[in-house]
């Protein structure tokens, strides 16, 4: 499989990353030549081997629903590049 | 280096508690030390007062009686552990000016050991590298020059760059790293330190910027083996804050020190003798074969047979799970933004255009692709079937060995320049590393000597889950025979 400039744009859009068409053009052949590499995977015979999930097998862990955090909303925004009364704000999504 | 900076993180602690000097002392040194070598660019921001907080603290718990681990020691800390307060940026300028409210969980377990800090090192952006060149700060220049009387500027490697130059140039006893796919054990072999990844969950990841989250494990750099046993017990311990963090009494590693191998078997994997790699590294893996056998181990040949598939099976898993964690640099909690234009998305678009460096783009595309409709399966799923083989692969020798080794990487430190044009010739480098991170094994990087060049090379062990303690033996088996002392000259 190989990508062409459509894809790279496709990809580029679900990564939201703009791109313009030289970069576009420039990513062609460098994800072509990294994908043509990963895929002597395909010569690996896996029927039958189930994906791995857990690096070290162990169990989830689960605990108690109860509220072990909050009342932090000063420090949550201290780092936004844009927070006014109290939230994070955001270009206009509603015209 | 002479005095205070010279010295392990052993000795300073045994002759601070012994009354030779005062912790002050020692981070006055390094803080000096710091300062005076910018040239190097290992440190993205100094924190010389932390440094000396901590040593007052330590000099007062000494007048009491009152000493922890680490006491009177400062440490160098990776860029991408949150540290309270002071700019966290993972080597990247979408985190430009990022100061967390929180502290990473090894960071706080070694501020509860007693450690300062002595500043934030330089790395990879977002560890994405193997030469530190990726970094948004420009790259760590190595401590080490070539000794053919030329003058080339040597990558430290990375992506722990600023961690192993600081070790090697005596910018910090010790220092914090990650491995995803090798970013402690090839910075480790390039300036000659030691350094190890432990088992898969030991460390916590929580305030660890994320990379690749089935990957990514901390663990300690510093002069000796000795070092690591002593500040991987520090950093590690179950954190009800990581998911995948092991519910494990942590051991006594430092205290479990000994060299005497003998009945343990040594795995030597005969798909590590690949092509291309110079004759002085596969001399070395002889020479560090024959230590192991005169501290009593035996050798045995063992076969890793998916080996040749690690390098591609990493480079799908790996940028997977990147592009699946850096979705969240949007622009809207944290780091920087740009406007753009086209609303909400063309801001979310035109941020991480401008805030990602070209090595996190390209894996952040492949990434996305190998996750999309109608490909998740043939290159995901196929890596982590893979994955499942590789992991196997180590099942099966640990049957017949107790530890493996190998090379730490495929050539000595190269010149800055020389391979970032092409990706592919760039994570060859980490041949060596990648499968004992696919499978989650403890391992570690220790000197083994210098190549023609004057350069350090290191050797590779690579050990069962959970068996930090017989890789670090085995690497102070090799520490001792291999009496490794070079240090570089100072040009800084």
């Amino acid at each position: 499989m190989s990508v062409d400039t459509a894809t790279v744009r496709h990809i580029a859009r679900l990564a939201r990353l703009q791109m313009s068409d030289a970069e576009v053009a420039a990513m062609v052949p460098e994800l072509n030549n990294i994908l043509g590499w990963v895929e002597q995977l395909g010569e690996v015979d896996t029927d039958g081997v189930e994906p791995l999930t857990a690096v070290i097998e162990q169990k989830l862990r689960l605990r108690d629903d109860v509220v072990n955090d909050g009342g932090i909303r000063n420090e949550v925004l201290a780092n936004a590049p844009d927070a006014q009364h109290g939230f994070f704000a955001v270009p206009k999504v509603i015209e | 280096m002479a005095g205070l900076t010279g010295k392990t993180i052993a000795e300073l602690r045994d002759g601070f508690r012994a009354g030779e000097f005062s912790a002050r002392e020692i981070a006055t040194a390094f803080n000096d030390a710091v300062a005076a070598a910018r040239a190097l660019n290992a440190y993205t921001v100094e924190t010389p007062g932390d440094a000396l907080a901590a040593a007052d603290t330590a000099d007062n718990a000494r007048n009491r009686g009152d000493l922890q681990p680490l006491s009177g020691i400062p440490l160098g800390i990776k860029d991408l552990f949150a540290t309270a307060g002071v700019d966290t940026t993972s080597g990247s300028n979408i985190l430009k000016g990022f100061k967390p409210p929180y502290e990473s969980t090894v960071t706080l377990n070694l501020r509860r050991a007693g450690a300062g800090m002595l500043g934030k090192l330089n790395m990879d952006e977002f560890a994405m590298g193997s030469s530190n060149e990726t970094s948004a700060y420009g790259p760590v220049i190595s401590p080490w020059k070539r000794s053919d009387g030329g003058n080339a500027a040597l990558t430290p490697g990375g992506s722990s760059g600023g961690s192993a130059a600081a070790v090697a140039a005596g910018l910090a006893p010790g220092v914090t790293g990650t491995d995803t796919g090798g970013s402690i054990r090839q910075p480790a072999a390039f300036v000659g330190i030691s350094g190890i990844k432990p088992t898969y969950g030991r460390c916590s990841r929580w305030g660890v910027v994320a990379f690749a989250s089935s990957l990514d494990q901390a663990g300690p750099m510093t002069r000796t083996v000795r070092d690591c046993a002593i500040m991987l017990e520090a950093m590690s311990g179950f954190d009800p804050k990581d998911s995948t963090s092991l519910d494990l009494p942590v051991p006594h590693w430092e205290a479990g020190l000994s060299s005497d191998l003998r009945g343990k078997r040594v795995g030597i994997p005969r798909e590590y003798r690949i092509d291309g790699v110079p004759e002085e590294i596969n001399a070395l893996w002889d020479r560090g074969i024959e230590w192991l056998r005169d501290a009593g181990a035996e050798p045995v040949e063992i076969s890793l047979p998916h080996t040749k598939y690690a390098l591609p099976t990493y480079y799908i898993i790996a940028p997977a799970e990147a592009s699946s964690n850096l979705a969240r640099y949007d622009g809207v909690r944290y780091g920087m933004r740009e406007q753009g234009s086209g609303g909400l998305e063309g801001m979310y678009a035109a941020t991480r255009a401008a805030g990602f460096g070209a090595e996190v783009k390209r894996r952040i595309m492949i990434g996305t692709y190998v996750l999309s409709a109608g490909f998740y399966d043939a290159y995901f799923n196929k890596a982590q079937r893979v994955r499942a083989l590789i992991k196997q692969d180590f099942a099966r020798a640990f049957e017949q060995c107790d530890l493996i080794l190998t090379p730490t990487a495929p050539s000595a430190a190269f010149g800055l320049g020389e391979k970032m044009s092409d990706p592919l010739a760039m994570y060859l480098n980490d041949v060596f590393a990648v499968p004992a991170s696919l499978a989650g094994l403890p391992a570690m990087s220790v000197p083994g000597g210098l190549d023609a060049q004057g350069l350090p090379l290191g050797l590779h062990l690579i050990g069962n889950e959970l068996d930090e303690q017989g890789v670090l033996n085995a690497g102070l088996a090799i520490e001792e025979r291999a009496g490794f002392t070079a240090r570089p000259e100072k040009w800084w």
